[in-house]
């Protein structure tokens, strides 16, 4: 029989309410998803108002300044913190993006902060994201080449300029989870992040080892569970097309 | 004390962090047939090596007539003379093969017309010995840092190096003086591990957030340093801070010297192009302390721009939009994201950041950690490289493009050195308890703290002093205040409070532990600028502005135990590693 409902431990309740204590005139609620695994207890949505007049701009803002003045249990990653190590990706107010980079003002109302969705989560807003990286290791992400000379391979400018808008890719999981294919069969289909990732390497002039490539990926489950729906597109944070580079390994392979 | 539950491990070495130089040496140690787990507090590619953006340096001669000698002299020169001028030859004549091992590796650099590696001019960088500009620093756009770091971990799976992936590690198990591995903690599942190794490499990166306005990520805290104080070792060199010239104003992202060596160039509030009165040679193209303290004396005269007068202008909207746009795509967005400005129409906001730490594990150019005893003295079982190690190739002031090559150069070294020292599978010695006892007790009570402080308000303090009291500019008045004042936080310890007991994900007690890990470099730092009573590099003491090389071409050594530190001093080593190069002498210091 088809579960239409969430298994009741998964419900997410009413949590905690952290009103403001600073007496601002401009308070915006954040709503935040919480979950602690060391507790026998149902995930809940807390909300913390937060004095906007003194807060910086970003999402990742507003989290450091709930943790650093408010409730310092909250958990999330972060790092460089300007959109190139990819640790915050998050779902705020219904989108995949990177905390760091994604402006509170662009968002409307309550904010509500969310793990990335479709993920297994370790704590409040950390997902688990073991089954990407296991994928990524699967594509062999690495150059492939027989020279062994002590010279650089020769690559024009044009072979190379076919890297841009893919070696930019920061992992950070926004397009494979905003993906319903990758909900369904994120086991086995690789996923949009995962794809880009193969198509950098099956498309770089450098490497010898373009066929095999394309036949690890040529599968039904691997890569043409894709069905251009674009989300993935739709929510990268760095402006990458990684609908498009799906198309362009399907392409190879119908061309081939 | 609650009891923990140990796993223990057993490794030939073990590699403690995942940026650039902790990946290259996992990739040599596995290749050379060691048994190596690489530990880190975060996945490998969110590893601050990400963020490195103009380039790495490498005397390739792809643009022009270049010579690692060139190179060598210049990171001599920018250095101040601090370097250890055997430590810099390896560098610069490792530098152009490490280079192109990493093109094999995969590593997408951008290209000339011939398809060779692209090189662009960077700050200090000069061809026969300070005469004119050289293309030197290798780029992949401005993202050659996340390239290469990508392109470092997948040689790492390649070769099947065992990870360790969200593990903060606690503290180093020493035993007689030699180290024995380390203790961590798992983050995912709360468990605590021992790993046994014959060789232990520190690569655990800068600790730019003792400062309140860094480039640095927010896990540049050091945490390897910090081991290394409290295993009983000294740090060296740790008064000398990079502030970057150009970090964006109000937010403190990092915009690429690159945009100044593809002809970027800085503003005062008069429109005046103020580096040709500071650098008449090299102008934009000075070293980074060089451009900072004339930025920094622009702002202080009242040449400064905006409402507060304090921040200049860096223009490209001279530049073709091609050019920018496919060598400089990475600050055109950075721009745009946190200044809200159009490269190609306004000029960038920005004002000196810090950036990166000269300071740090003193090591020889095999990277095994050195301590004084006597004279200098090797610690047996203990490495470090990357910007947790202080070889000393950057000295004083690192040369931009410096950085990436050294992670990966020493990196190798390391590997290599711990092959000729460790065999496959030889025994391990056995570990004293109380080695663990000390370390979980410390982990235990600062989790169980229940006083009144909390970690984020003490961090802040610190981070306000050290910006305050040991900034461009120092002067014996301020790091005197700053001595005190830094250990206020220190003593704030005694009241901690940590509000999280859990043990998965517990941010607050790893935020909590990289406090406890910053504040005793933040001491080491202060301490460290307190005592060296001359200017050179990125030291500058309004007191006393000159150079003394009679008394101070040494390295500074700081033990830290507790708040309370011990400062003493080494000889810069005066010679070349090899006949390949002459001595460079030190000369007075003009770009």
């Amino acid at each position: 029989m088809v579960q239409l409902n969430l298994p009741a431990n998964s419900k997410v309740e009413k949590g905690q309410y952290y009103k403001d204590k600073t007496g601002s005139k401009n308070i915006r609620k954040i709503n935040i998803y919480r979950w602690d695994p060391s507790k026998n207890e149902n995930p809940r949505l807390d909300t913390y108002e937060v004095d906007m007049d003194n807060c910086s701009s970003k999402v990742l803002d507003v989290l450091n300044k709930i943790k650093n003045e408010i409730d310092p249990s909250i958990a999330y990653r972060r790092s460089c913190a300007h959109g190139v190590c990819g640790s915050c990706a998050m779902n705020m107010n219904g989108k995949n993006g990177l905390a760091c980079t994604k402006s509170h003002s662009e968002l409307d109302g309550d904010i509500d902060i969310y793990p990335l969705p479709h993920l297994k989560v370790l704590k409040d807003l950390i997902g688990d994201l073991s089954t990407l990286y296991k994928q990524y290791e699967s594509v062999e992400p690495w150059l492939k080449t027989s020279k062994v000379n002590d010279k650089e391979n020769i690559q024009s400018k044009n072979d190379r300029a076919k890297l841009d808008g893919l070696y930019e890719c920061i992992m950070c999981a926004c397009c494979s989870t905003s993906c319903p294919s990758y909900w369904w069969n994120g086991e086995k289909y690789l996923g949009p992040a995962v794809l880009l990732q193969a198509y950098r390497w099956i498309i770089d002039s450098r490497d010898e080892d373009r066929k095999e490539r394309l036949k690890k990926v040529a599968d039904e489950l691997k890569l043409y569970r894709c069905h251009t729906i674009l989300n993935c597109t739709n929510a990268c944070p760095k402006g990458l097309n990684p609908a498009k580079a799906i198309a362009e390994i399907k392409k190879m392979l119908a061309t081939a | 004390m609650s009891s923990y539950k140990i796993i223990d491990h057993e490794y030939d070495v073990v590699v403690l962090g995942a940026g650039g130089s902790g990946l290259r040496a996992a990739v040599g140690l596995s290749e050379a047939g060691l048994k190596t787990a690489c530990v880190s507090k975060v996945f490998p590619t969110r590893s601050h090596t990400s963020a490195a953006q103009g380039g790495i340096s490498a005397a390739l001669g792809n643009m022009g007539e270049d010579d690692w000698r060139w190179h060598m002299y210049d990171t001599v020169k920018g250095a101040d003379w601090l370097g250890d001028q055997d430590s810099i030859e390896y560098l610069c004549k490792e530098a152009p093969a490490a280079v192109l091992e990493l093109e094999k590796y995969g590593v997408p650099f951008s290209r000339t017309e011939e398809g060779k590696i692209y090189q662009r001019p960077f700050g200090g960088m000069t061809k026969n010995y300070g005469n004119e500009t050289v293309q030197r620093t290798c780029a992949a756009a401005d993202r050659t840092g996340h390239a290469i770091l990508h392109t470092l971990y997948g040689q790492a799976l390649k070769h099947n190096t065992e990870f360790f992936i969200e593990y903060f590690a606690l503290d180093l198990i020493m035993k007689d003086g030699a180290c024995k591995g380390i203790i961590a903690w798992n983050l995912n599942d709360g468990t605590i591990h021992r790993f046994r190794s014959h060789t232990t490499i520190i690569a655990t990166g800068g600790y730019g957030k003792v400062y309140y306005s860094a480039t640095s990520a927010h896990t540049c805290t050091g945490d390897g340093n910090a081991m290394a104080l409290r295993a009983g070792l000294p740090l060296q060199d740790m008064e000398f801070v990079q502030f970057h010239p150009t970090g964006i104003y109000g937010h403190g992202t990092l915009i690429s010297e690159g945009v100044r060596g593809e002809g970027g160039y800085l503003v005062n509030s008069k429109g005046e192009r103020f580096m040709e009165r500071y650098a008449p040679k090299a102008k934009d193209l000075a070293s980074r302390d060089v451009v900072s303290r004339s930025i920094a004396v622009e702002i202080n005269e009242g040449r400064g721009i905006g409402k507060e007068q304090d921040h200049v202008h860096l223009h490209i909207d001279h530049l073709d939009p091609k050019v920018i746009d496919e060598r400089l795509p990475g600050i055109s967005e950075a721009s745009k994201l946190f200044a809200n400005v159009d490269v190609t129409k306004e000029p960038i906001p920005v004002v000196p950041t810090v950036h990166y730490n000269m300071g740090g594990i003193p090591t020889n150019y095999k990277a095994e950690v050195l301590t004084l005893n006597g004279s200098e003295k090797t610690v047996p079982g203990l490495m470090a490289i990357g910007e947790a190690a202080c070889v000393s190739v950057h000295g004083a002031n690192r040369l931009g493009s410096n950085s990436l090559i050294d992670l990966v150069v020493f990196g190798r070294a390391a590997a290599k050195r711990a092959a000729e020292l460790v065999k496959p599978g030889m025994k391990h010695d056995e570990i004293d308890k109380n080695e663990t006892d000390r370390c979980l007790d410390r982990f235990d009570k600062l989790r169980n703290s229940e006083g009144s402080n909390p970690t984020s308000e003490l961090r802040l303090s610190m981070q306000k002093t050290m910006q305050s009291k040991c900034a461009v500019f120092r002067t014996e008045k301020t790091l005197k205040e700053g001595v005190d004042e830094i250990r206020k936080p220190y003593d704030g310890m005694d009241s901690l409070s940590v509000k999280d007991k859990s043990l998965i994900f517990n941010t607050d007690l790893v935020e909590t532990l990289e406090f406890d890990n910053l504040i005793r470099q933040a001491i080491t730092t202060m301490d460290s600028a307190y005592h060296r009573k001359e200017s050179r590099g990125a030291h500058a003491r309004e007191d006393f502005p000159k150079r003394d090389d009679e008394n101070y071409m040494q390295h500074t050594l700081s033990w830290c135990n507790g708040s309370k530190t011990k400062i003493n001093y080494r000889p810069v080593h005066r010679s070349t590693l090899t006949n390949d190069v002459q001595y460079f002498p030190p000369q007075e210091r003009v770009y």
